[in-house]
């Protein structure tokens, strides 16, 4: 195939693929460099209707929620997934009681506090304070966006979070605060977590 | 480079490497503790397992920065009756073929019966995972961690 030929079969996979809202790879292009946008709170101040405001702002947010940064570790099953796009996390680890791990394989024993280039100088093992899974009952995966927003408000099942507490979650937590910076290998979460924290307050 | 204060089974050290540097280059290279093993380098094969603070660690993963301070304990050190009736099922049931991986496998099964007294087969399944054998000797494995169960029952 010439190289004319390439660019016209590149274009037309890359429109097709943005048409169905799939996120696009370039393969000479380092994963972590792409990073998809946020808008600000202020965006959203044309709409005068306040429900519909909320709409639109907690639908801009679910560009964070339901990236597989996040999704990833909220899994409707007892195994994590991985990867971009998700797949079963390799080596297959389970939940354990606690959600940090099976015993002799927590969470910890490969995860460490911060993000781990490898020696290879490609990729790195993803890492923050306090490793572990989302506990079942904030499962996102497969959720729709309304269902997800239904279940974040729940406090019987976000762990017991009043609405300025999850907003400070969503603000400083160091585990959602990785899918901002995941290290190389692996697509970041789109905009900030002060951009998610302020959107999340809105 | 950065000097880190360390006690690795049980003796005091003191290392001057970059603060990256996995914890298996601090225990091979630096200590001269070469029976923890490289695998994979990237937390896939659970050759390089050892002990942070009692729990089971990839060291290959591991930057000494976070491992500093820590009570590390490696294959070449392992003790306790948990240590002692793996060793002895392991060779009861002649475990290992190549050897490659052991230190890794028995520094996992250690851990798992120190946590997990009287694992059944799916607790042993989940804990040891991540301890990829090139000989497939995961049978044997399995029974060696069973039998080890029955010995700690006493």
């Amino acid at each position: 195939m010439g190289r004319a030929g390439f660019n016209t079969t590149l274009l037309l996979a890359i429109t097709a693929a943005a048409a169905v809202g799939v996120p696009v790879f370039m393969a000479d292009q380092p994963i972590a460099a792409i990073r998809d946008e946020l808008s600000e709170p202020n965006d959203f101040s044309s709409i005068a209707d306040e429900r519909q405001r909320s709409i639109a702002i907690f639908t801009e947010m679910g560009k964070v929620l339901q990236h597989p940064r996040c999704v990833n570790c909220h899994p409707r099953t007892n195994r994590p997934k991985q990867g971009d796009p998700p797949h079963p996390h390799i080596p297959p680890v389970a939940r354990g009681p606690d959600g940090l791990g099976m015993p002799a394989m927590r969470c910890t024993t490969c995860h460490g506090e911060k993000n781990f280039s490898f020696g290879g100088g490609r990729g790195s093992l993803p890492g923050a304070e306090s490793w572990h899974l989302a506990p079942e009952s904030m499962a996102w995966e497969g959720r729709a966006l309304g269902e997800i927003c239904e279940q974040i408000k729940d406090p019987q099942r976000n762990g017991g979070k009043s609405l300025s507490e999850l907003q400070r979650h969503n603000a400083e937590d160091g585990l959602v605060g990785w899918g901002f910076e995941p290290g190389d290998g692996r697509s970041a979460a789109p905009g900030s977590q002060e951009l998610f924290g302020q959107l999340t307050a809105a | 480079m950065a000097k880190f204060a360390l006690t690795v089974n049980g003796s005091p050290h003191e290392v001057d490497v970059d603060p990256d540097m996995p914890l298996l280059w601090v225990l091979r290279d630096e200590l001269g503790l070469t029976g923890t093993k490289f695998g994979c380098g990237i937390a896939q094969c659970g050759a390089c397992t050892v002990h942070l603070d009692g729990q089971a660690q990839r060291s290959c993963v591991t930057p000494i920065e976070a491992a500093a301070g820590g009570d590390i304990v490696t294959i070449e050190a392992i003790a306790g009756p948990e240590a002692k009736a793996v060793q002895d099922a392991w060779i009861k049931h002649d475990v290992p073929q190549c050897g490659y991986c052991q230190s890794g496998q028995i520094m996992s099964a250690v851990a798992l019966l120190r946590e997990t007294p009287q694992p059944g087969d799916a607790e042993i399944d989940a804990g040891m995972t991540g301890n990829i054998c090139r000989c497939a000797a995961y049978v044997r494995i399995r029974q060696a961690i069973r039998t080890a169960a029955e010995t700690l029952k006493g």
